[in-house]
C-alpha cells in the first residue's frame, strides 16, 4: 500500500527560520527544533530543512542544527540547499539528517548523484527539480532558486536523475508557488508517470482541498508545504483528517 | 550498557539518540574491543546490504557479536542491520550476510514505487506476539525505508505489507530484527527502542528520558 506522506519544509538561514511564522505556544518560533517537534506532534510525517544560507559559516551552522533536531526529533529529515560535494553531505548524514537533497548542484555537477548513491545508498539521494512552464507548454529546469532557466526538460531531467541514482524527486512548480491555486497536476504527474522512485510535490497549496486534490490526481506520494502550515492556516492534522475522510491512506493516529 | 554498532556507514547517531531519548544507557562504539559484556547491541544499517556487510566484517566485528547473540545477549539488527542477520540478499550475491536467520532477503516486488520510502501500518497480533511489541497496538505506523525485506516465516514477529507482505520485524530467543527505522518512527519507534531497552534491563530512568512532550 502507497501512503501519503505531508511534508513540512522549513527556510534556514544561519540556523534561522527565516519566512514569517506565526504559532502561540512556541517559546522560540524562529528556532527550527522548536518547529521540527511542533510538526511532529502534529502528525507530520518528514520534515524538510532548507538551507538558504549563503555563507560558509551558515552552512556550518546547518550542521550543527541537524545534530541539535536529531537529539529530538524521531521523524525522517531531509537537508537541502548549498550541497555541492560527497563530504558537505557526509557532515550532514552524520549529524542525523536521513536524507539530502540536491539542486543546482546536480545540474551542474550530475555525477555528484552517483558519487552520493555509491556513498550512501539512492535512499539518501534526493534530487529536487524546480520547474516552470514556457509559453508552449514545456517544462524546463530552472536553478539557483529559480533565477536561471536551464535547457532541461524538467521530465527528461527526472528520467535522468533516477537512473543516476536518486531515490527520491522533490518537484517544485515555479509557477504555482506561492500563488495558492493548488500543486501543479500536469507537472508532477508528468514526472510521476516517469519514474519509479517516490515524488514529493511542492509549490501551490492553499488549502485542505488542494492537499487532497494532490494526493487523489498527482501521482505523488509526498505533498510538501511550508506557508500554509506556518502561519498556521492549516494543520497537519487537519490534512490528515480530510485525506483519511476521503479514503487517502496517510499515517493518521489522533 | 547497549552498544550500538558503528562500523563506518550511514547515520547511526539518530539511533543512539533514540536510546539516549528512552533511557538506555546507549554507547556508540567502532572497536570491537570496546564490546566489554554489554547488556544489549544494536546493529543499525543504510545502504546496499554488501556493502554493510563488508564494512560490518572488514571493521572486526562479526566474531565478537557473533559470540555475543550465542551467548544470549539481546541484539537488535535495524534495517539493512537486520537484513545482515540473514544468509544473503539478492541484493548483494557476492557477499554472505551472517547467517543466524534462515532464509534470504529479497526485492520489493508488485506495482508499487521503490524504495518503499514511507510509514506504514504493523500487523502484530497474529505472529504471537515480541517483547518488542508490548504496549504496541495492532496496526501501528512505522518508518520505512528500503527496497529490500525478508520474507514472511518462522521468525517473523511482525509483518506490513508493500506491493506483498514481508517480514516487518523478526525474533529468536535473544535476537531481533525490525526492517522499518524505529529511531525514526516517532512515538510508537521510540516505544519499540524502549521495550529492548528493557529486555536488556539497562533502562536507567524509569519512563525513559524522553526529552519532549
Amino acid at each position: 500500500m502507497e501512503v501519503v506522506r505531508i511534508i513540512p519544509c522549513l527556510d534556514v538561514a544561519n540556523g534561522r527560520v527565516v519566512k514569517g511564522v506565526n504559532f502561540e505556544g512556541l517559546r522560540d518560533a524562529g528556532d527550527p527544533v522548536e518547529l521540527a517537534k511542533y510538526y511532529d506532534r502534529q502528525g507530520a510525517d518528514e520534515i524538510v530543512f532548507l538551507d538558504i544560507t549563503a555563507s560558509h559559516e551558515g552552512r556550518e551552522t546547518m550542521v550543527e542544527l541537524v545534530s541539535k533536531c536529531a537529539d529530538e526529533v524521531f521523524i525522517p529529515l531531509t537537508v537541502g540547499g548549498g550541497v555541492t560535494s560527497v563530504e558537505a553531505a557526509r557532515a550532514l548524514l552524520r549529524a542525523g539528517a536521513d536524507k539530502v537533497s540536491l539542486n543546482t548542484a546536480a545540474i551542474l555537477n550530475p555525477n555528484l548523484i552517483g558519487e552520493m548513491m555509491k556513498e550512501f545508498g539512492s535512499q539518501c539521494v534526493v534530487v529536487a527539480i524546480d520547474a516552470k512552464k514556457d509559453l508552449d507548454g514545456n517544462f524546463f529546469v530552472y536553478t539557483h532558486g529559480g533565477r536561471n532557466k536551464t535547457e532541461l526538460n524538467a521530465f527528461s531531467w527526472a528520467e535522468e536523475v533516477v537512473s543516476r541514482g536518486a531515490g527520491e524527486i522533490l518537484v517544485t512548480s515555479m509557477d504555482r508557488d506561492g500563488t495558492k491555486e493548488g500543486f501543479d497536476l500536469l507537472l508532477t504527474r508528468g514526472i510521476a508517470d516517469r519514474v519509479n522512485v517516490p515524488v514529493i510535490a511542492s509549490g501551490g497549496v492553499g488549502s485542505t482541498e488542494d492537499f487532497l486534490i494532490g494526493a487523489l490526481e498527482s501521482k505523488a506520494t509526498g505533498l510538501l508545504a511550508a506557508s500554509v502550515f506556518h502561519y498556521g492556516e492549516i494543520s497537519v492534522g487537519e490534512v490528515k483528517r480530510a485525506l483519511v475522510a476521503n479514503g487517502v491512506a496517510t499515517r493518521f493516529d489522533h | 550498557m547497549i552498544a550500538v554498532i558503528d562500523y563506518g556507514i550511514g547515520n547511526l547517531r539518530s539511533a543512539y539518540k533514540a536510546l539516549i531519548a528512552v533511557g538506555a544507557n546507549a554507547r556508540l562504539i567502532d572497536d570491537p574491543s570496546d564490546l566489554k559484556d554489554p547488556a544489549g547491541v544494536v546493529i543499525p544499517g543504510v545502504g546496499a546490504f554488501g556493502a554493510a556487510v563488508n564494512a560490518f566484517r572488514s571493521r572486526g566485528f562479526e566474531s565478537k557479536v557473533r559470540g555475543l547473540i550465542e551467548s544470549g545477549t539481546p541484539t537488535l539488527g535495524i534495517c539493512v542491520g537486520m537484513q545482515m542477520l540473514y544468509e544473503g540478499s539478492s541484493e548483494s550475491e557476492d557477499s554472505a550476510g551472517l547467517g543466524l536467520l534462515e532464509g534470504k532477503v529479497e526485492m520489493l516486488s508488485g506495482s508499487v514505487r521503490l524504495p518503499q520510502m514511507q510509514w506504514n501500518r504493523l500487523n502484530i497480533a497474529r505472529f504471537g506476539g515480541s517483547a518488542l511489541f508490548e504496549d504496541v497496538p495492532e496496526e501501528s505506523w512505522v518508518y520505512f525505508v528500503h527496497s529490500y525485506a525478508a520474507p514472511v516465516g518462522a521468525d517473523t514477529t511482525a509483518s506490513c505489507d508493500y506491493g506483498g507482505e514481508f517480514s516487518a520485524a523478526v525474533g529468536r530467543a535473544n535476537l531481533y530484527g525490525v526492517q522499518f527505522h524505529p529511531e525514526k518512527s516517532s512515538m510508537v519507534g521510540l516505544k519499540i527502542l524502549s521495550n529492548f531497552s528493557k529486555v536488556c534491563g539497562s533502562t536507567a530512568v524509569p519512563n525513559g528520558g524522553l526529552l519532549w512532550r
